[in-house]
């Protein structure tokens, strides 16, 4: 089991306040994402929940019981670091046995999970080897390895593919992710990279300055995002925001539309009338980058090629579904 | 601390300083130890040397010990062997620091070139950094400075020279070259460390905007050294302050008071006169000196600390 | 970097730098020299560089004239004891403000710097008094006690400079894995900080060995260490010079292989890590 609850969680450090009273119910077995821009408390709100910090007020309740004042190896959680942190001066069999023989585990038993746990990374070749003789995918792997290897009742990540190159990042989270399927075990994942969100979260925390601003699923996200903060940091290229005359046609001061939602048309077909500034062709995509004038910079994105380059005149309109309305203080009307 | 994007940072520092309740208290109590003995170390013997120096306190009369005020500071001060020695003390410290950081420099830049077997030159080098200095001032004493049959002397009938009597004629130039044979190893490695750690991106960068060698050196190289020679004159400055056994064994302070320095002095009004007051007059004096330099090294130092 | 260098600037450096290295050292060698000629030859006129009567009689004579061994055991006690005890206190010290700082750990630290710059003359007075009232004048315990004081901030800058750089997130990782503080220092913070310990055990050690101020001050015989021994060759008692060469050489040869292992360290460790 493996459910996690946080209520009324607090953190200061001194007069600086870093989580201000987080209420969130993580299910058994759920893959939870933590995102949100530097220093909007992720990390931290996730030190918590392992108990490498203190909370200043508030509950974390794993499996229904408070654990506030146990201490981390008690909470039965296991972490993957952002620096991996492995032991330098042991094996991958030292780092991954670790655990198991602080807690005391019969030799026979130990070896048969660690071995276990490196047939499961692909890491029984290495066994023997030194940290530092690995590759950066491969000391990923060992860190991996050392969390699942105590079968906890949740995994806790901290931007662990922050230090992997482009190719690699997407492989280890395809890995991560089935790797999470497979053992069902609950993981909440710590990151700024709101792809990575996307991709990997049953669920979505979008933390910003200390607060959770929304939780929900990647597509309750992205279509429904509760404010301003939320619509503009899910999705990529951002969603672009009009506000003024343009907006209140809309019945609204904000308005936003994503890229994907905005219809380019060749000029003069109504819509709102701009000039291409610099168009990137991907092949399967094209980004537009159009200045519309009073209504600013706007982002389209055409799926396929378009044989537009700048200078060129066109007209944008959104799909009228798929505008997003916000009010004075940047919460989301609902239709 | 306002503005959002500090946020980050703060939080970092905080988890540093942080942790959980439990390793705070354990970490109070495994600090008491040092702390504690330190602070008696330092605190104890400093108030007992302010208590003597107030007493005219002399252990050959330990009976009549009568509080004089600042007398002894004002005989200390006004002592003609005070203001030679802090003369002396002067010249030998600013002496051996231009000799060490002159000739450290073009040493270090030497040994950071291609060198053929550069870690063995490294290792003579620093080797007069390890030998205790009753010895080095007793080999240059009687080996090589001895005006009959020392080396030096040799050297100088060999080109026709009258040899130098070294401790009679320049005593305190012999203390100085002495001291500073053993603080240029000190020099020179750090000096070499610091090279060492200069990208040599910058150095190329340099050499792309046009820069020659001699410009690379004066724009890049020197600034760079810059830190390195202030701790290397801070550093070398605490230990030159308190030179005393390559005088205790070479001149004993002589001829006359040629090589006294403050230590040299306040040790021989302590143990050899033993003017207790009077000695730990002249021992608040160094603190104060010391201290001095001190303030500035450990604004470096600290500086360094928050990097 | 990758350039070839020119065979010719190769060859000037290297001559130049050997020649520098030898004139530094030559003192040294000299020494050595010395230890192994008669007396007559030690004072000779013009001197003999290699040619001269190989004897090893002044190494013998060394301990019959004085008891050499008994100062070699001082040093090595005192040095050694000093070095240990100092550590002792130190590494609980370190680990805990490289680990658990807390706001006053910069100031702490700076303190404890600026005890070390408190000119030992300054304290000479009240320590003589206190030592000689407590009969500790001329004991290995006294010597001990005070060099291992002088030298307690430097073991605790350097091992807090060293500890520093083991990541925290290593010692995190460890209390995940449900190590105690305990097995958290025996399993994962001594294997990783080993290195470190040892250099500054190597330095202390070198500093304590060479320590020639209190040593001087506070010993005469019993716990004179080497530094004492050899400063009682400078009272001139006619030709003695190859005699306090050997004596000198025993003393000096077992720091300086330390001192050469520990060179690196020696930066560091004397520059409070201001320079690394």
């Amino acid at each position: 089991m493996g459910q996690i609850a946080l209520q009324g969680v607090q953190k200061s450090f001194g007069p600086v306040h870093i989580i201000k009273g987080a209420d969130l119910d993580i299910t058994d077995g759920s893959f939870v994402v933590f995102v949100g821009p530097s220093g909007c408390g992720k990390t931290t709100l996730l030190r918590l929940i392992a108990g490498l910090e203190d909370v200043t007020g508030g509950a974390i309740l794993i499996d229904g019981r408070n654990v506030v004042d146990v201490p981390p190896a008690k909470r039965g959680l296991s972490m993957v670091f952002q620096s991996y942190a492995l032991y330098p001066h042991m094996s991958v069999r030292g780092n991954i046995a670790f655990g198991l023989k602080m807690a005391g585990l019969p030799k026979a038993e130990i070896n048969r999970k660690v071995e276990a746990a490196a047939a499961t990374l692909n890491l029984t070749p290495y066994l023997e080897r030194k940290p530092r003789e690995l590759s950066g995918g491969q000391r990923q792997r060992v860190a991996i390895g050392r969390a699942i290897v105590r079968e906890p009742k949740a995994f806790l990540f901290d931007e662990p593919l922050s230090n992997l190159d482009a190719a690699l990042r997407v492989q280890m989270r395809l890995e991560v992710t089935r790797l999470q399927k497979q053992l069902a075990t609950t993981a909440i994942y710590v990151t700024h990279d709101q792809v990575e969100a996307m991709t990997m979260a049953d669920k979505i925390v979008v933390l910003n300055a200390g607060k959770i601003e929304q939780y929900g699923s990647p597509l309750d996200l992205y279509e429904r995002p509760n404010n301003l903060f939320v619509a503009g940091f899910i999705g990529s290229p951002k969603m672009n925001f009009i506000s003024g005359e343009a907006a209140r046609q809309q019945g609204a001061p904000t308005i936003g539309v994503r890229p994907e939602h905005l219809k380019v048309e060749r000029a003069g077909q109504g819509g709102w009338p701009g000039t291409v500034s610099v168009a990137e062709h991907l092949g399967s995509d094209t980004f537009l980058y159009v200045d519309a004038g009073q209504l600013g910079m706007l982002t389209a994105r055409y799926i396929g090629e378009l044989s537009l380059s700048p200078g060129d005149k066109v007209s944008l309109s959104p799909e009228p579904a798929r505008i997003h309305r916000f009010d004075e203080s940047g919460n989301a009307i609902h239709a | 601390m306002a503005t959002p994007l500090s946020l980050e940072s703060v939080s970092q520092r905080g988890t540093a300083a942080t942790g959980t309740r439990q390793t705070q208290g354990l970490a109070r109590l495994l600090l008491a130890p040092a702390v504690g003995l330190l602070f008696i170390w330092m605190i104890v013997p400093l108030a007992l040397t302010i208590y003597f120096s107030t007493l005219h306190y002399n252990l050959l009369d330990s009976e009549s010990q009568q509080f004089v005020g600042l007398d002894n500071f004002r005989y200390f001060l006004t002592d003609p062997a005070f203001i030679a020695s802090l003369q002396n003390t002067l010249v030998l410290v600013g002496s051996v620091l231009a000799l060490t950081i002159l000739l450290g420099i073009p040493l270090a830049l030497l040994l950071d070139q291609p060198v053929l077997g550069r870690s063995i030159v490294r290792l003579m080098v620093i080797a007069p950094f390890f030998v205790m200095p009753t010895v080095s001032a007793l080999v240059w004493k009687n080996l090589l400075m001895h005006p009959v049959s020392g080396l030096f002397a040799w050297i100088a009938k060999l080109f026709g020279a009258t040899p130098i009597d070294w401790f009679n004629d320049a005593p305190l130039f012999a203390v100085i070259l002495i001291v500073s044979w053993q603080w240029l190893p000190f020099a020179t490695l750090i000096l070499l460390t610091a090279l060492q750690s200069l990208d040599e991106e910058q150095k190329e960068a340099a050499e792309m905007d046009g820069a020659g060698a001699l410009s690379t050196f004066i724009y890049i190289t020197v600034p760079h050294l810059a830190r390195p020679i202030t701790v290397v004159i801070l550093i070398e400055t605490i230990f030159l302050l308190t030179v005393f056994a390559e005088i205790f064994v070479t001149t004993g302070g002589g001829p006359g008071l040629q090589t006294t320095n403050i230590a040299f002095l306040i040790y021989s009004q302590a143990l050899i006169q033993y003017d207790i007051g009077s000695a730990s007059a002249g021992g608040l004096v160094a603190v104060v000196i010391a201290n001095i330099v001190a303030f500035f090294l450990v604004r470096i130092v600290g500086r360094n600390l928050e990097a | 970097m990758a350039r070839a260098v020119t065979t010719n600037r190769v060859v000037i450096s290297t001559a130049a730098a050997w020649l520098c290295g030898f004139l530094i050292f030559f003192p040294i060698l000299w020494m050595v020299l010395a230890s192994f000629k008669t007396e007559l030859e030690a004072f000779a006129i013009p001197p003999s560089f290699l040619f001269f009567h190989w004897t090893t009689e002044n190494y013998a004579t060394v301990q019959e004239r004085s008891d050499y061994l008994l100062h070699a055991l001082n040093s090595i006690i005192i040095a050694g004891g000093s070095t240990i005890i100092a550590m002792l206190i130190a590494i609980p010290a370190a680990w805990s403000m490289a680990f658990s700082p807390t706001k006053r750990t910069k100031d702490l630290l700076l303190w404890m710097l600026s005890t070390k710059m408190m000119p030992p003359v300054g304290v000479l007075v009240p320590i003589y008094l206190i030592y000689r009232d407590l009969g500790l004048l001329d004991t290995r315990v006294g010597l001990t006690f005070i060099l291992c004081l002088g030298n307690l901030p430097i073991v605790v800058w350097m091992l807090f400079t060293y500890f520093k750089e083991i990541p925290k997130d290593i010692l995190e990782a460890a209390r995940m894995d449900g190590a105690t503080i305990g097995r958290e220092l025996i399993y994962v913070l001594t294997p990783m900080a080993v290195p470190g310990l040892a250099s500054t055990l190597l330095l202390n050690l070198i500093l304590a060995w060479n320590e020639a101020f209190w040593t001087l001050n506070l010993s005469t015989l019993q716990a004179a260490p080497l530094t004492v021994f050899i400063a009682s060759y400078s009272s001139p008692e006619g030709l003695f010079w190859a005699k306090l060469s050997a004596a000198s050489t025993l003393a000096i040869a077992p720091i300086l292989v330390l001192g050469w292992f520990s060179q690196r360290q020696l930066v560091r460790g004397l520059t409070f890590g201001a320079v690394k």
